[in-house]
């Protein structure tokens, strides 16, 4: 080696100080493995493509189902025919139409929920878990207060004093609704904290903004992600609740509203099942793409799981691709 | 000692913050729910009757300080004023007949559930890629992600109204009396079946996945091996020894779980107009009787609270470090 050369980078600092330059990771890796995991695992990909498809259906409803979802059609209760795939329900309305425009509502309520929900989870979980001591003791006291105070009573209670609108729903569904994913950011906020590169940060002076935002949210990803996939799911089944309970606005045409009108118009005392089957079936699909959407994120970031996976592999003779932990087999029983 | 107290202590604060909630839902919402019942009575109601609906309601002019007080204290005494609905009966009538239903419903689905499940994941992670773990949970998923009510629809749907299997309604026969005999009990039980099956169904899922992946854990600890080298049978390496120690988190959710049953109990009774609390909220709720409903919602909650306190007493007797905790 030559003499003069520096076989690293380094960097003067504002005092004088020569250190080594940080060196930069290539763009794409680390932080965000797991979302290109993701696209990988096949629960995932399964749930993905569901919950897709119903995103596609209420954008493209006009397309799919054209005209007027509360304009009279026919005769009450026709069964499916050529004409009308889903039949008509007891008011003589096209049921095929209804159950695609009523994605529209039902997902605008899950999507606009799950946000707001995660948003609120992540301010007060985060601040919990950032500032600990009284504030976390105050904070987590009405976490746990909301977690126990049970959520579909009190809904029940709120809708009927509101006058239910779309937003009206989705503020009182995220009212009974972000203590849960608060909890989660607690704790995971409190064990980041734990971390070097926090302290690093809290000693050479970095604002405590600027560490929540830009040094632990980053590395929270894929748990606010599933937290928010979880929330979702969370509001789309109790906004079809309440709409089946007929204390949304019953004359919106939601998922939760067809059942309410399904039951209401005494669809199962006639036997007419298609004015009930379609909007329920939707709901469990739904319901369903999320819950596997989110066991995939699990199995990808919870290394337990990961070991099991592979384990399972092993098992089952199948080659491993990229191995992340030593599976261990047990052959006694 | 301290940790029950100190639970205790939280669960109290709850009672009193639901309270409070109950309290101010209706005066902090704009619009109140006298005109709301005098909007919907069509004329039947003269206007100068608006006032006296204000006060059956605990709506007056008084400052907010002073209702809260007068509202803290009448509550205090068990007194929950008077059921539109049901008048004149005296609101904590009406909830005590559909408590004992709420309770039998939701606490066989809860025990079924419980139990079930648990057997389920315990036998699963022990044969772990066997069939019952390889068909089961998956399954079990897949149920568990349809809503409670639309299941409950499709059981009465099919199984009573297509094939007459069951009953249709309510939660004995209308023709037999309530004397208790064993008529009585069988028309009890049989109207028992659908719902809560309905309910243990979709509440399985969670026990088993929660159960196997607890067990998975606990089977790679030393003190299984162990036994397994003292040459115990499978059985008792499997349940008193892997499954015992597996079983803490379960019971802790024990307590989550049965605020969700009597969350989630409310469509399943209403779509089997099964008269427990869940089905009298949403009549209350339909038929703006609001003492009744703002009781139903503190009775409801008042038995998650008192459910959960339970459950942390035997928290301590299954698992010691929490007593010296």
């Amino acid at each position: 080696m030559r003499t003069g050369q520096i076989p690293i980078d380094v960097e003067v600092t504002a005092v004088g100080q020569v250190v080594p330059a940080p060196v930069v990771a290539p763009s794409g890796t680390g932080r965000l493995t797991w979302l290109r995991n993701l696209t990988r695992n096949r629960k995932a990909l399964l749930g993905f493509c569901i919950v897709i498809f119903f995103v596609l259906v209420a954008i493209f409803a006009p397309l799919i189902a054209p005209g007027d979802p509360t304009s009279y059609v026919s005769r009450p209760n026709l069964a499916p025919s050529a004409q009308y795939i889903f039949g008509t329900e007891g008011q003589g309305k096209d049921v095929f139409r209804q159950t695609v425009w009523g994605a529209r509502i039902s997902l605008t309520i899950g999507f606009a929920t799950g946000a707001l929900t995660t948003f609120i989870g992540l301010l007060i979980g985060l601040s919990a878990g950032y500032f600990r001591g009284k504030i976390d003791d105050l904070l987590s006291l009405i976490m746990n207060l909301f977690l126990v105070i049970p959520g579909l009573p009190l809904l029940v209670v709120i809708s009927a004093y509101l006058r239910p609108s779309l937003w009206t729903i989705v503020l009182a569904l995220a009212f009974t609704g972000w203590a849960w994913p608060a909890r989660i950011m607690r704790s995971q906020m409190l064990s980041l904290r734990e971390k070097d590169f926090v302290s690093a940060s809290i000693v050479s002076g970095e604002s405590n903004a600027r560490i929540i935002f830009l040094g632990i949210l980053p590395n929270m990803a894929s748990i606010i992600v599933g937290s928010m996939i979880g929330s979702v799911n969370y509001a789309i089944g109790t906004e079809a609740a309440l709409g089946a309970l007929g204390l949304t606005n019953v004359s919106d045409v939601s998922w939760g509203t067809n059942l309410y009108w399904a039951q209401n118009n005494a669809g199962l005392f006639v036997g007419a099942w298609w004015t009930f089957i379609p909007s329920g079936l939707c709901i469990a699909f739904v319901a369903f793409g999320l819950s596997l959407l989110n066991y995939g994120m699990d199995e990808i970031t919870n290394p337990r799981l990961r070991a099991e996976r592979d384990l399972n592999d092993v098992l089952k003779d199948r080659t491993l691709r990229n191995i992340r932990a030593t599976p261990v087999v047990r052959r006694s029983h | 000692m301290r940790f029950i107290l100190r639970r205790l202590g939280f669960y109290i604060i709850a009672a009193w913050a639901s309270l409070t909630i109950n309290f101010f839902l209706p005066r902090l919402i704009p619009g109140d729910p006298a005109s709301t019942i005098f909007a919907s009575s069509r004329g039947q109601l003269r206007p100068e009757q608006l006032d006296q609906m204000r006060a059956a309601l605990g709506l007056s002019k008084e400052p907010l300080l002073n209702q809260y007080f007068t509202y803290l204290s009448h509550v205090l005494r068990g007194d929950f004023g008077t059921s539109f609905s049901a008048f004149p009966a005296p609101v904590t009538a009406v909830i005590g007949n559909g408590f004992v239903w709420t309770l039998l419903l939701g606490g066989t689905a809860l025990i079924i559930s419980f139990i079930l499940g648990n057997v389920i994941g315990i036998i699963g992670s022990w044969k772990r890629g066997g069939l019952i773990d390889n068909t089961l949970p998956p399954l079990l998923i897949f149920i568990g992600a349809f809503p409670p009510f639309f299941l409950a629809l499709l059981a009465l749907y099919f199984l009573a109204y297509q094939f007459n299997w069951f009953p249709h309604l309510h939660a004995y026969s209308d023709t037999i009396g309530t004397d208790f005999n064993l008529n009585f009990v069988g028309s009890v039980i049989n109207h028992l079946i659908l719902p809560a099956t309905t309910i243990v169904l979709v509440t399985m899922g969670g026990w088993v996945l929660g159960m196997r992946n607890t067990m998975v854990g606990v089977l790679a600890e030393d003190y299984v091996t162990m036994a397994e080298a003292k040459g115990l049978t499978q059985r008792q390496i499997m349940f008193n020894y892997a499954a015992r120690n597996a079983l803490l988190p379960s019971i802790t959710a024990f307590g989550i779980a049965l605020g969700f049953v009597l969350s989630g109990q409310i469509l399943v009774e209403l779509i089997f107009s099964y008269p427990g609390l869940g089905y009298l909220l949403i009549k209350s709720v339909t038929s703006l009787d609001y003492p009744l409903m703002q009781a139903l919602f503190l009775m409801i909650t008042f038995a998650v609270l008192g459910a959960n306190f339970i459950v942390d007493i035997l928290y301590t007797r299954f698992d010691p470090r929490v007593r010296t905790g």
